[in-house]
C-alpha cells in the first residue's frame, strides 16, 4: 500500500523542502534530500523480500476511468531492481554533488530538480497503467531539460538541454502512441491485462506499426543510433547529473520500457531484427567513436551509448538468458559508469579541465582517485574478476546463439568481438592518459585530492563492482533471477553465473578484446598520434540545429505573413477562412433547397425588404460621410424590428427597437468625437478582394437560410411551451426561457454586458478629448421641459413592462432598455452633464447591484437543497389586489434590470463626459 | 417569403461584411452592426417564420413559433449592444491618443500588403 508513496516522497517533499533548506547552508539541503531519499528507499526494501518470493505488488486508485487512466503501481522484479538502482545511486549522487556544486550553484534549485527528475524514474518503473508511466515518461524528459541547463547562463547548456528535450520527448510522442494503439487492441491501459492480450496484439495488423512508434521512444530515451547524437551534447549538465542520468537512470528508462515490453512485444522477427541491429550498430559504432573523443565526459558519453547498445541488443533476442545478461548488464553499467563520472568530475574539479590531451600523470597527485578509477574502467574494458567481465561474457555467448536471423547472425560475433576491442581501447585511453603518459600539459593549478567525502560515493561503486565481479551468487543472483524472469515473461531456465566456465569460445572472445584493444590503443597512441587526431564531429548535431533553426525561421516567417499588424487581413483572412469552410461543407455534402413550397411574400414584406437592402446598399455606398450611414443603419435596424414584429416575436421587437434607439445615439455622440469624413484611401485592388468576400459571405448565408427555410422543422419547443407555467409559472415562454430555463445563459450574459460598459469607463478615464471635437450648440428649452414632463411617465411605462413581463412580452430587458431610452432624452434635452448632476454617477454601482441580485437570487435555491437558479412560484392571495403570480425569478429579472440600466448609464455617461469636456475646451478655444 | 428573407440576410450579410474590412474604425463598426442584424435574423429564422403566433401561451391558441432562437436572440441584441459601445469606446480612444481613426492606430499602415 505504500507504493504511491515511494513516488510521492521524492516528488512532493523533495521538490518542496529541498529549496527551504538550501536556506540553511548545503549541508542542510543535501541531508533533507538524502533523508528523503533514503525514506524512498526503506519503503522500498520493505517491500523487497516478498517481491523477491515471486509476488508482484499491484495497487490501483481510479483517476479518469473514461479514458483509461488510473494511479496504478506494480512492484515486481524489474520495477524493483530498477527502483533499488534509482534510489541507491541517487542518494550517492546527492552526496557527491554537495561537494560538486560550488557556492556560487543555487544548490536548493539543484536538489528540487534532482528530487522531481528522481520522482519521474520512480514513476515509470512503478507505473501498471501505461498512460500513467507515459506522464512520467515526459516528466523525465522535462525534468533533465531543466537538470541538462541547470548553468543556464553557458550557450552549451542550453543547447543540450533542447535537443535532448526535442529528441527524447519527441520519441515520447511516438511511444505515447503507440500504447494507444496498444491500449486500444488490449482493451486497458493496465499492464496486467496488456500482458494477458500478448497473443491478440501481435495477430493485430497494426502490430508492426505499434512496435514501431514505442520502439522510436525506446530508440530516442536510450540514445540508439541514429538518435545517440543528443547524449554527447547533454554532456554540458553539471557532472553529478550525467553520471545519475546519463549512465544510471534515465538512459536506462528506454531499456526498462524495452524489457517491460518485451513479454508483450518481443518474440516476433520484426522485433528481434530491428532490436538487435540497432543494438549492435549503435555498440560497435559509438565505441569507436569513443576511442577518439578527447573530452573524458565525452569518451564516458559515446561508452555509455554503446553499452545501452549491448543491452538494446541483448533485450532483442528471444533467448531467456539474454534477458539475464541484459538486467545483470544493466546493473553493472550501473555500478562502473556512475563511478566512472563521478571520478571524471573530480577531476574536472580538482585539475580544471577534462581534455586528456592535457591531463596525465596525475596517479602521482591522486592515487586514490586513481585507484577507483582504474577499477571501474577496468571493469568497463571487461577484465575478468570485476562485474563488467560476467555480463560481458554473457553478451559474447548470446551473440554466438544468433541461428535464426541469417547473415545478421553470422555478422553478430565478429561485430561483438569488434565492440569489446574499442571498448578495451578506450577504456585504456582513458586509464593511461589521465593517469600516466607524462606531466599534465598547462594547468594552471597543482591537481590534489578532493575533499574526503567527494570520493565516498565512487569507493562504495567500486567495491560493488568487485564484490559482484568476484561473488555473483552470493550479491546480485536472487535480485537478477527475480528481473529477468519478470523480462522473459515466464520461468527461467537453470543457469550460472560464474567467473570461470572452461575454456569457451566466449572467453576467447573476451581475450581477443582485450589483446586487441590494447594492441590498437598502443598503435593509436604511438604510431598515429591519437591527440593529433581531430575527429570529423558527426553531422547529427549539426543537422538537428539546422532543421531546428529552419523551423524557427519559418514559423517567424509564418507569423510575419499573418501577424503584420494590419487588422484589414486578420479580418479579411478570417472571413475567408469562414466562407471556405462553409463552402467546402457545401461541397462535401451537395447543395439542395429542400421539398416545402415557399409562401407567397406578403405586400408588407416586401416593402420592408426593399426599404431594409436599399438602406444597407446605401450605408455602404455612403459609408465615407458617416453620419447619413449612421442613420442608414438605423434604417436597416429598424426593418429587422419589423420583421421581428411581424412574425410572432413581440420581445425582440421591443428589444430591437429600444437598442436601436440608444445605439444610434452612442453612435452619434462617438462621432461627435471623430473625424465626420472617411478619406477614400482604399485601393481598388484591395476593394475588389473586400468585394468579392463579401459577395461570397453573403451568397453562402442566403443559400444556407434558404435551404434551412424550404425543409421542415423539428425542435425541442413543446417542452419549453408545455413547461412554462406548470415550471416556470409564466405564459411569456421567452420570457420564461431567460429567466428560469436558461436562466444561468442570462446570468452570463449580464455579466457580459456589465464588463463591456466597466471597459468603455476604463477607455475613457483619462481620455483627452481629441481635436476634431467640435463645440456644443446651445440646449433646446421645448426640449428639455418636455423631456423632464416624460421622465416619470417613461419610468412607469418600464415598471410596467417590467411586471407584466413574465406573462406578456417585455420583463427585465426591455424594460431596463426602455428606462435607458428615457434617461438617453433627458441627455439629449439638457446635455449630459446636468443629466448626471440629477441622477447621479452610480451606474457602476447599479451593475454590481444588478449582477449581485441576480446571482443571490441563483443562490438562493441552495438553502432549500435545490441547484443554482432553481425558481419557485406562486399565486399568494392579497387583499385588494387579488391572486398575484408571483416567481422568484422576478427578482433575478429586478438584477437583469438593473444591469441593464447602469450599463448604458455607464457607457453613455462617460463617452459623454469626454464630449462635454472637449466641447468645454473648444468653447474656451473659440 | 422564404426568398425575401434569404436574399435580405445575404445582402445585409455581404454589406456588414464588406464595411468590415474597411480601413476606418468607424466603418468597422457600422460593419459590425449590420453584421449583428444579419446575424440575429439569421438564428431567428432557424426557429422558422410564421406570423401571428407569438410564443405566448394562451387559451386556443392553434399554434405557437419556436421560443427559444427568441430567447437566444434577445440576450444577442443587448450584447451586441455592449459590444458596438465598447468598440466605439475603443474607436474614440485609439483616435484621441494617436490621432488617427484607421484600424491599425497609425496612417502609414494603409497599406497592408508591407508587412511592418
Amino acid at each position: 500500500m505504500n507504493l504511491p508513496l515511494i513516488i510521492l516522497l521524492p516528488l512532493l517533499a523533495g521538490t518542496l523542502l529541498a529549496p527551504l533548506a538550501a536556506r540553511h547552508g548545503r549541508n542542510s539541503a543535501a541531508w533533507t534530500v538524502a533523508a528523503i531519499t533514503a525514506a524512498s528507499l526503506a519503503l522500498v526494501l520493505a517491500e523487497a523480500p516478498g517481491v523477491i518470493a515471486g509476488k508482484a505488488l499491484i495497487v490501483s486508485w481510479e483517476w479518469l476511468p473514461a479514458i483509461g487512466l488510473n494511479l496504478s503501481f506494480r512492484l515486481d522484479g524489474l520495477g524493483l531492481m530498477f527502483a533499488l538502482l534509482i534510489l541507491g545511486i541517487g542518494l550517492l549522487i546527492i552526496l557527491y554533488a554537495r561537494y560538486y556544486l560550488s557556492p556560487s550553484d543555487s544548490v536548493g534549485k539543484f536538489y528540487a530538480l534532482l528530487m522531481l527528475f528522481m520522482a519521474a524514474m520512480l514513476g515509470i518503473v512503478l507505473s501498471e497503467n501505461l498512460l500513467l508511466l507515459v506522464i512520467f515518461w515526459e516528466l523525465t524528459s522535462i525534468s533533465s531539460f531543466l537538470l541538462i541547463g541547470y548553468w543556464s547562463h553557458s550557450a552549451d547548456a542550453r543547447r543540450g538541454a533542447r535537443m535532448a528535450l526535442a529528441v527524447t520527448g519527441g520519441g515520447g510522442l511516438a511511444m505515447f502512441a503507440g500504447f494507444l494503439l496498444i491500449g486500444s487492441i488490449a482493451g486497458s491501459f493496465e499492464l496486467s491485462a496488456v500482458l494477458a492480450a500478448r497473443d491478440s496484439i501481435h495477430d493485430h495488423p497494426l502490430y508492426t506499426l505499434a512496435l514501431g512508434l514505442v520502439l522510436l521512444g525506446v530508440f530516442t530515451k536510450s540514445a540508439q543510433f541514429p538518435f545517440h547524437f543528443w547524449l554527447p551534447e547533454a554532456m554540458a549538465a553539471p557532472t553529478p547529473v550525467s553520471a545519475y542520468l546519463h549512465s544510471a537512470t534515465m538512459v536506462k528508462a528506454g531499456v526498462f520500457l524495452l524489457a517491460r515490453m518485451y513479454p508483450v512485444l518481443g518474440g516476433s522477427i520484426e522485433f528481434e531484427v530491428v532490436v538487435t541491429s540497432a543494438g549492435l550498430i549503435t555498440m560497435v559504432f559509438a565505441a569507436y567513436t569513443a576511442v577518439f573523443k578527447h573530452d573524458l565526459k565525452g569518451l564516458l558519453a559515446y561508452s555509455t551509448i554503446s553499452h545501452l547498445g549491448l543491452i538494446t541488443f541483448l533485450l532483442g533476442l528471444d533467448s531467456p538468458l539474454s534477458a539475464v545478461a541484459a538486467v545483470f548488464h544493466i546493473i553493472n553499467h550501473a555500478t562502473f559508469k556512475a563511478s566512472l563520472f563521478m571520478a571524471a568530475g573530480i577531476i574536472d574539479h580538482e585539475c580544471g579541465t577534462r581534455d586528456m590531451r592535457r591531463l596525465a600523470g596525475l596517479w602521482k597527485y591522486m592515487p586514490h582517485t586513481a585507484t577507483l578509477a582504474m577499477v571501474a574502467a577496468a571493469s568497463m574494458a571487461g577484465v575478468p574478476l570485476f562485474n563488467g567481465f560476467l555480463s560481458k561474457e554473457m553478451f559474447f555467448a548470446e551473440a554466438l546463439e544468433l541461428h535464426n536471423l541469417g547473415l545478421l547472425g553470422q555478422i553478430a560475433p565478429v561485430a561483438v568481438t569488434l565492440g569489446g576491442v574499442f571498448s578495451v581501447a578506450y577504456s585504456l585511453r582513458f586509464i593511461h592518459d589521465v593517469f600516466f603518459n607524462g606531466e599534465p600539459r598547462g594547468l594552471d593549478r597543482k591537481p590534489h585530492e578532493p575533499p574526503r567525502y567527494m570520493k565516498v560515493p565512487v569507493e562504495i561503486l567500486v567495491v560493488i563492482c568487485v564484490a559482484v565481479g568476484m561473488l555473483p551468487g552470493l550479491t546480485v543472483a536472487p535480485l537478477l533471477a527475480v528481473a529477468a524472469r519478470d523480462v522473459f515473461g515466464a520461468e527461467l531456465p537453470a543457469y550460472d553465473i560464474a567467473i570461470w566456465h572452461g575454456l569457451t569460445m566466449p572467453l576467447l572472445m573476451s581475450v581477443i578484446a582485450i589483446i586487441g584493444g590494447s594492441v590498437m590503443y598502443w598503435l593509436l597512441q604511438h604510431q598515429y598520434r591519437l591527440h593529433m587526431s581531430a575527429p570529423e564531429s558527426w553531422t547529427a548535431p549539426q543537422l538537428f540545429h539546422r532543421a531546428y533553426d529552419g523551423a524557427v525561421k519559418l514559423a517567424g516567417r509564418i507569423t510575419g505573413f499573418l501577424i503584420n499588424g494590419s487588422l484589414q487581413r486578420y479580418l479579411a483572412l478570417l472571413v475567408a477562412t469562414i466562407a471556405l469552410l462553409g463552402l467546402s461543407a457545401f461541397l462535401q455534402h451537395g447543395y439542395s433547397a429542400g421539398e416545402l413550397a415557399p409562401t407567397a411574400p406578403a405586400p408588407l414584406a416586401v416593402v420592408v425588404w426593399i426599404v431594409a437592402l436599399a438602406a444597407a446598399l446605401a450605408t455602404v455606398a455612403l459609408h465615407r460621410r458617416r453620419f447619413a450611414a449612421v442613420i442608414l443603419v438605423g434604417v436597416v435596424g429598424l426593418a429587422a424590428c419589423l420583421t421581428f414584429a411581424y412574425f410572432s416575436a413581440p420581445d425582440l421587437a421591443l428589444t430591437q427597437l429600444s437598442v436601436e434607439v440608444v445605439t444610434t445615439v452612442l453612435m452619434l455622440l462617438a462621432l461627435s468625437l471623430m473625424p465626420q469624413e472617411s478619406p477614400a484611401k482604399s485601393l481598388p485592388t484591395h476593394q475588389t478582394r473586400d468585394a468579392l468576400l463579401a459577395i461570397g459571405a453573403g451568397a453562402g448565408v442566403a443559400g444556407l437560410t434558404w435551404a434551412v427555410l424550404t425543409r421542415p422543422h423539428e425542435s425541442i419547443a413543446w417542452y419549453f411551451l408545455r413547461e412554462s407555467i406548470p415550471g416556470g409559472g409564466g405564459s411569456n415562454v421567452v420570457n420564461v426561457i431567460l429567466v428560469d430555463f436558461r436562466g444561468f445563459d442570462t446570468f452570463g450574459e449580464i455579466i457580459v454586458l456589465g464588463i463591456a460598459a466597466i471597459g468603455v469607463l476604463l477607455l475613457m478615464d483619462g481620455m483627452r478629448p481629441p481635436p476634431a471635437a467640435g463645440a456644443r450648440r446651445g440646449n433646446s428649452l421645448l426640449l428639455s421641459v418636455a423631456a423632464r414632463a416624460l421622465l416619470p411617465f417613461a419610468l412607469l411605462v418600464s415598471v410596467f413592462i417590467f411586471l407584466r413581463g413574465h406573462n406578456l412580452p417585455g420583463g427585465g430587458f426591455i424594460a431596463g432598455l426602455v428606462t435607458a431610452v428615457a434617461l438617453v432624452i433627458q441627455c439629449m434635452a439638457d446635455g449630459i452633464e446636468a443629466t448626471r448632476r440629477r441622477i447621479g454617477t452610480g451606474g457602476a454601482a447599479l451593475i454590481g447591484a444588478g449582477v449581485l441580485i441576480a446571482g443571490l437570487t441563483g443562490a438562493a435555491s441552495w438553502l432549500f437543497g435545490a441547484p443554482f437558479l432553481t425558481s419557485a412560484h406562486g399565486y399568494p392571495e392579497l387583499p385588494l389586489i387579488g391572486k398575484l403570480p408571483l416567481a422568484s425569478a422576478v427578482a433575478f429579472d429586478v438584477g437583469v434590470y438593473l444591469t441593464v440600466v447602469g450599463s448604458t448609464l455607464v457607457i453613455l455617461s462617460r463617452i459623454g463626459a469626454v464630449r462635454s469636456q472637449a466641447a468645454v475646451t473648444a468653447g474656451g478655444r473659440a | 417569403m422564404e426568398l425575401l428573407l434569404s436574399s435580405g440576410l445575404g445582402v445585409v450579410t455581404a454589406c456588414g461584411v464588406f464595411l468590415l474590412l474597411r480601413g476606418r474604425t468607424f466603418s468597422v463598426v457600422l460593419g459590425l452592426s449590420l453584421l449583428s442584424y444579419a446575424v440575429n435574423l439569421f438564428i431567428f429564422t432557424m426557429g422558422r417564420v410564421t406570423a401571428g403566433a407569438p410564443p405566448v401561451v394562451t387559451e386556443g391558441a392553434a399554434a405557437y413559433t419556436d421560443p427559444l432562437p427568441q430567447a437566444l436572440v434577445l440576450t444577442a441584441i443587448v450584447i451586441g449592444f455592449g459590444m458596438t459601445a465598447f468598440f466605439l469606446g475603443l474607436a474614440v480612444r485609439a483616435y484621441g491618443e494617436s490621432g488617427s481613426d484607421h484600424v491599425d492606430g497609425t496612417e502609414a499602415a494603409d497599406r497592408p500588403e508591407e508587412p511592418r
